[in-house]
């Protein structure tokens, strides 16, 4: 079972390690005969912005699913901290629950539609708060679930293939809403991708997972807004696409 | 790969359309030469263009409500000039005109009413005691696993026998008053709502259970905001069942000592060959099975307002 962690008192930066988000040791997680997670282990410092990159099926959704307390059929020690919030790749909304009462569901209290709006507000989609989910586009629906999880003011967000669903042009814009999000209220962010290039435009630190574990940990330390053309960024995305084995320079 | 561009000066060369089912002839459908480009270029068919109608256009002219009832009217009259032209006979089935003076009569002189309100009794709390039974099971079932083991199995078992065969059974445990009939509609009326409503909680998205789950929402909390509005439409499914099932218990109880109630109407009806009064009777169980239906509609409109619905071709 995983136990809840400390919330940090102290704010991020100052050049000292923050305190840890997410303290994974010696994880390990099989499905019958076959291992996905073997002796994984991982910390997230509060605030950070973390990538996790790794081929389909490699298991990443698995550890994500560890660290949101969905999955404790494990064995090792997983310390998460206690106020966080998941989104899917799909926004499950409830469709029988208006936006703004799936936003808060879940709080304690009567539901808080300030509170909703607010949360709303901050992803561009208060005119929504009285829609039915199923008549929200792709794109509001997962901002309605960015609401719900921000709305929470979580400690750290776990994120897997949110944009995943979603259309080139609406996943740059909720890939940039998502980063302001996090830089105005700065949860330590696990973000599971595919994708490279969504990887290094957000993270400051990109890994890889391969064979069960984190086999590889880039810390990206290029200014930000960072662009696609910018000649550091496309030397680092050429070496993480070594490191995933389909890189130009791929070792054979 | 190459690009190929199409000829040009062709469609739309003046700005217009390309012309589709206006024109029957196309020219591109019977492959004139002039539609082979230079050096091999396809052949290009036009296209058939059908042209979309507006759904307030295709509305216009007489109205549903207007055009359906005329079926029914025309096949009445029929019977009605079949009666008066002396090619139908009235032993057998009393005439539409005749069935509608009893019906002024019965109500009239107050027996349809007071019938249709001992019958009405009888399936209202037939239904809610069977309502409130399977409804029960279902959630014991549904949600718990032991309820599952202890309850499932032996619904199912009970369900494979046909109701109407345990009316013998009813009247030695019940007797002949209003108990016996109350049971039936109960027994019958309670599968259809247990089995609907247990298929709906096991149904429920469980990834939407887990969503909740990660927003902090307990037991209790996902049975509420999670798993019976998932189950819901299952549930009114089920109650839609129900009701069919509980007219239809109704009649059969009713046909056995009765001496109230719809079912009495039609019994003594039949003692005395008056067909007329057998049609009223009928056509009451299919208004008042209609009106109920009704009911579960406007309830699945209010309930289930949340989902976008196929709402019919
Ligand atoms: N419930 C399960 N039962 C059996 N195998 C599973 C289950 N969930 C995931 N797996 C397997 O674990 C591996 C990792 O899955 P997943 O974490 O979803 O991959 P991804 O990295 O694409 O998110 C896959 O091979 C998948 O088939
Ligand atoms: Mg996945």
């Amino acid at each position: 079972m995983a136990t809840g962690l400390q919330r940090s008192v102290t704010a991020t930066g100052g050049g000292t390690e923050a305190p840890p988000a997410v303290v994974v040791r010696n994880l390990r997680r099989s499905f019958g005969d076959t291992t996905v997670i073997d002796d994984l282990s991982l910390s997230v410092p509060a605030g950070q912005f973390v990538t996790l990159l790794g081929r389909s099926g490699c298991g990443k959704s698995t550890l994500l699913r560890i660290l949101a307390d969905l999955d404790n059929e494990i064995s090792g020690e997983v310390r998460i901290a206690s106020r966080r919030a998941v989104a899917f790749q799909s926004p499950r909304l409830l469709p029988w629950k208006r936006v703004w009462r799936n936003v808060v569901l879940g709080l304690p209290g009567r539901p808080d539609r300030a509170r909703a709006l607010a949360a709303l507000e901050e992803v561009g989609l208060a005119h929504r708060a009285d829609a039915w989910p199923k008549t929200l586009s792709g794109g509001e629906a997962q901002r309605a679930s960015l609401a719900r999880a921000l709305v929470r003011d979580p400690e750290l967000m776990l994120l897997d293939e949110p944009f995943g669903a979603l259309d080139a042009l609406t996943r740059i814009r909720v890939q940039s809403l998502v980063e302001q999000l996090w830089q105005r209220h700065r949860p330590a962010i696990l973000l599971v991708t595919h994708d490279v290039e969504e990887a290094l435009l957000l993270a400051d630190r990109a890994l890889v997972m391969e064979d069960g574990v984190i086999s590889h940990s880039v810390d990206v330390t290029l200014p930000r807004p960072r662009s696609v053309t910018d000649p550091a960024f496309v030397e680092l995305r050429a070496e993480l696409l070594a490191r995933l084995g389909v890189g130009a320079s791929s070792p054979s | 790969m190459t690009i190929q561009t199409f000829p040009a000066g062709k469609d739309g060369e003046n700005g217009t359309p390309p012309e589709g089912t206006e024109k029957t002839d196309s020219p591109g459908r019977s492959g004139e030469p002039g539609a082979t480009g230079a050096q091999g270029t396809p052949v290009e068919v036009a296209p058939v263009l059908t042209t979309v109608v507006p759904a307030g256009a295709r509305r216009r002219g007489v109205p549903r409500w207007v055009r359906r009832p005329v079926g029914p009217l025309c096949l009445l009259a029929a019977w009605q000039i079949a009666v008066w032209t002396g090619s139908a006979s009235t032993e057998l089935l009393a005439s539409p005109w005749t069935v509608v003076t009893t019906f002024a009569d019965l109500v009239g002189n107050g027996e349809l009413p007071k019938a249709i309100l001992v019958s009405l009794r009888r399936a209202g709390t037939g239904l809610l005691l069977g309502g409130f039974i399977g409804i029960t099971l279902a959630l014991l079932a549904g949600l718990f696993r032991l309820g599952e083991d202890l309850i499932d199995a032996a619904v199912q078992m009970i369900r494979t026998v046909p109701f109407v065969g345990l009316i013998p059974l009813f009247i030695i445990w019940f007797g002949i008053g209003e108990r016996p009939k109350t049971a039936l509609v109960a027994f019958g009326v309670a599968f259809p709502l247990y089995l609907n409503t247990y298929a709906g909680i096991r149904n429920v998205d469980a990834t939407l259970v887990e969503a909740a789950r990660t927003v902090g929402l307990g037991r209790a909390g996902l049975i509420r905001h999670v798993i019976l509005p998932g189950a819901l439409p299952n549930v009114l499914v089920g109650l839609r069942f129900s009701l069919g099932i509980a007219w239809l218990a109704l009649i059969f109880a009713e046909q056995i000592n009765a001496n109230r109630g719809l079912g009495h109407l039609m019994n003594r009806a039949q003692e005395f060959q008056r067909t007329d009064i057998i049609v009223v009777c009928l056509v009451v169980y299919a208004l008042l099975g209609l009106a109920v239906d009704a009911v579960v509609r406007l309830l699945e409109r209010l309930l289930l307002s949340w989902r976008p619905a196929f709402s019919g071709a």
